[in-house]
């Protein structure tokens, strides 16, 4: 493994080149599916790579990008939170303002359009917060497609709303009643759906997961924040950020932001994941401080697991970071130590959830307040001149409840 | 030879279908295993397909999830179903193959596996999520141990894809009846004895059908024109609800009513 990624060390310089042919990053990626499927990764790998080449078909994405999701999406300068910290010009990249709520439509739109182009009539979708789920209920209403979205029932009572947005824009929500109830259970479901109609269901994955060509082809979706980001910083700084921070559950916001930024060697960048209730209790979804490379779900990566390759089960506050397995790509520059990865907790997520809605009147979703307390940790002790940009990955909307509970019941007490 | 390719001579000679039953090992628990496989072994099974529990397994349905989480609940490990294979040994020759994901493997070792199966008697492995082009290493670690590498096709395998599926497969081929998960309804019959057919003009090994085969009669029906019939939920649920003391009893009577079927079956 480790020779592996020495041999390839040098080519992390070029990140147009990965994965490989094959879906490879690394000992990382690949394809570990059922023969059933492989067929259909197949001709999604061969369609996406036509498409992508099409100029009619990056055209149409484009327009869908501005005209329905509402992009770019703000690089906004947080001056409240920056004085209140001390620290370094801290920038927001507003991903919470994209129709639907988060970054997640990036992606949606994307594979909603090879659907149509693979005559593919209806598409089911994994969903752990919600917001993935209401994203591909968002696209399928717009192109008319049938839409199932397989939830864990544990994620079903706690993101509630996002469970009703998506029935009221047509989906079907499925309730998944196994395991640990939460989305690694969706996304066996779903997988064992498209299974049983891949001839006729597209399954559109929510993050840079699962098997080849899904790792590339979402992260190339959603680069579109990165790519926006460095146009605007270099025009509000004249100059490259120095600190990326983005958070981490599958990994497609943080991809998506630091893709477009691999090559500049002077950007340093750090992954949060869910610390949950702390590295120790062994509840927490911190795949880098507590995980080992295993097959799971499609795709060769870093998990927490037992001895025996049993996958754990994990512990978040927030439901879109709680999934036992991160993205290969980040395994990758993990080794590489391109990218940096750490974890905060339930508690620092939600100070951090208050912190900004206060400072700036920006409620942040529970996934994207894990970055928000990473740079509140660091801050002070990074110089005054140096530029940050916090990917703010969604809105806090769908968690407003769950935090009333958690907050107000501690109050009470 | 391997004694799976031997299996499959003599059954051939003898002009029927090999009769191929699938438990959960560990479920309820390992000793109940022991007891049923000898039970399968005795009432006509000619090779047995042993699942290692996973905790995702991603290509079955509701009652061999179930199984899965009671083999896993009673403390079910690899090593431990290595022992299960070393005893039995003892007492019947009937090929068996693990039916097992891949990370169980992986994270016990590629070389460990293939050594433990090696010293305690298993005669194969059927891997569903590792496909010929992540194959590899671990088809490196099996050269010339003698033991099977047994890769599926489906319905949706295109036909260049079935003949690479064939090279790299060894013992016999599996065929996935049905475009879905085990457990599921089967198709039509006529749709799939010419799927079969199909199959078996791209490939020089034996081809054995399995998922969605429910009874003795279905057996019967596709081990007329398949070289076996792999009978995997219909037993399980069997044992399910047997339960513990019974279980060993139910999966004899079963396996006696499929093996007689089969052998009246051409
Ligand atoms: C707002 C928000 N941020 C982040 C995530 C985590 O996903 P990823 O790591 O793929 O960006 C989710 C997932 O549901 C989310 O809803």
């Amino acid at each position: 493994m480790g020779e592996s990624v020495n041999r390839k060390s040098r080519s992390f310089l070029s990140p147009k080149h990965l994965p490989d042919a094959s879906g490879h990053f690394g000992p990382y990626g690949g394809r570990f599916v059922p023969e059933t499927l492989v067929p259909a990764l197949m001709e999604l790998d061969r369609e996406y790579a036509k498409a992508r080449r099409e100029k009619s078909f990056r055209r149409e994405l484009a327009f869908l990008l501005r005209e329905f999701v509402g992009r770019p999406t703000p690089l906004y300068f947080a001056e409240r939170l920056t004085r209140e910290l001390g620290g370094p010009k801290i920038y927001l990249k507003r991903e919470d303002l994209c129709h639907t709520g988060a970054h997640k439509i990036n992606n949606t739109i994307g594979q909603a359009l090879l659907a149509r182009r693979m005559g593919k009539r209806r598409v089911i979708a994994e969903t752990g917060a919600g917001q993935h789920g209401v994203a591909t209920a968002a696209v399928a209403a717009r192109f008319g497609l049938a839409c199932d979205v397989y939830m864990g029932t544990e994620d079903m009572s706690r993101q509630a709303l996002n469970v009703f947005r998506m029935r009221l824009l047509g989906a079907r929500v499925v309730p998944v009643d196994i395991g640990s109830r939460t989305l690694k259970d969706a996304i066996s479901e779903a997988m064992r759906d498209w299974t049983a109609n891949v001839r006729t269901t597209h399954y559109i994955l929510g993050s840079v997961l699962g098997p080849h060509p899904y790792p590339m082809m979402v992260r190339d979706f959603q680069k579109v924040i990165g790519i926006e980001a460095r146009r605007q910083i270099l025009k509000a700084e004249g100059r490259l950020p120095d600190l990326l921070v983005a958070c981490v559950g599958g990994g497609s916001n943080a991809m998506g932001l630091f893709f477009p930024f691999l090559r500049d060697r002077s950007v340093k960048m750090i992954g949060v994941e869910a610390g949950g209730l702390g590295i120790k209790t062994g509840k927490h979804a911190a795949r880098f401080a507590a995980g080992r490379i295993g097959a799971f779900q499609g795709t060769m990566t870093v998990l927490l697991q037992d001895r025996e390759g049993q996958v754990k089960v994990t512990h978040s506050v927030s439901a879109g970071l709680d999934y036992s397995a991160v993205g290969p790509e980040h395994a990758y520059y993990r080794d590489a130590r391109r990218i940096e990865y750490t974890s905060v907790t339930d508690s620092d997520a939600l100070e951090a959830f208050q912190l900004l809605s206060q400072t700036e009147g920006i409620m942040p979703a529970l996934e994207s307040a894990h970055a928000v307390a990473q740079i509140r940790k660091l801050a002070p002790r990074l110089p005054r001149k140096s530029v940050v940009i916090v990917n703010l990955s969604g809105r806090g909307d769908k968690d407003v409840q769950q935090a009333a509970e958690i907050l107000e019941g501690k109050n009470a007490r | 030879m391997s004694r799976i390719q031997a299996a499959f001579e003599r059954l051939k000679r003898e002009g029927r279908p090999a009769f191929i039953p699938y438990v959960m090992a560990g479920d309820p628990d390992l000793s109940t295993t022991r007891q049923i496989v000898l039970a399968l072994a005795r009432g006509g099974a000619d090779l047995v397909e042993l699942g290692v529990p996973f905790s995702d397994p991603l290509a079955d349905g509701p009652v061999i999830q179930r199984a899965a989480a009671r083999a896993l609940e009673s403390g079910t490990t690899i090593a431990g179903i290595f022992r299960l294979v070393r005893d039995l040994r003892r007492e019947t020759q009937v090929p068996i193959v693990l039916m097992t994901y891949y990370n169980p493997v992986l994270q016990h070792g590629l070389d460990r596996t293939v050594r433990d199966a090696r010293r305690s008697g298993v005669d194969g492995f059927i891997i569903p999520d590792l496909t010929p082009e992540e194959a590899g290493p671990w088809r490196k670690t099996l050269r010339g141990t003698g033991i099977d590498f047994i890769c599926l096709a489906a319905p949706t395998t295109p036909p260049d894809r079935l003949k690479t599926l064939g090279r790299v497969s060894s013992g016999f081929l599996y065929y996935v009846s049905l475009t879905g998960v085990t457990g599921a309804s089967l198709a039509d019959e006529s749709e799939l004895r010419r799927q079969v057919g199909r199959v078996r003009r791209a490939v020089s090994l034996p081809v054995a059908v399995g998922f969605g085969i429910k009874s003795a009669q279905q057996a019967a029906q596709v081990g007329a024109f398949a070289d076996g019939v792999i009978v995997g939920s219909a037993l399980v649920s069997r044992i399910e609800s047997a339960g513990r003391n019974k279980a060993a009893a139910s999966a004899g009577r079963f396996a006696r009513a499929v093996s007689s079927n089969l052998r009246a079956s051409r």
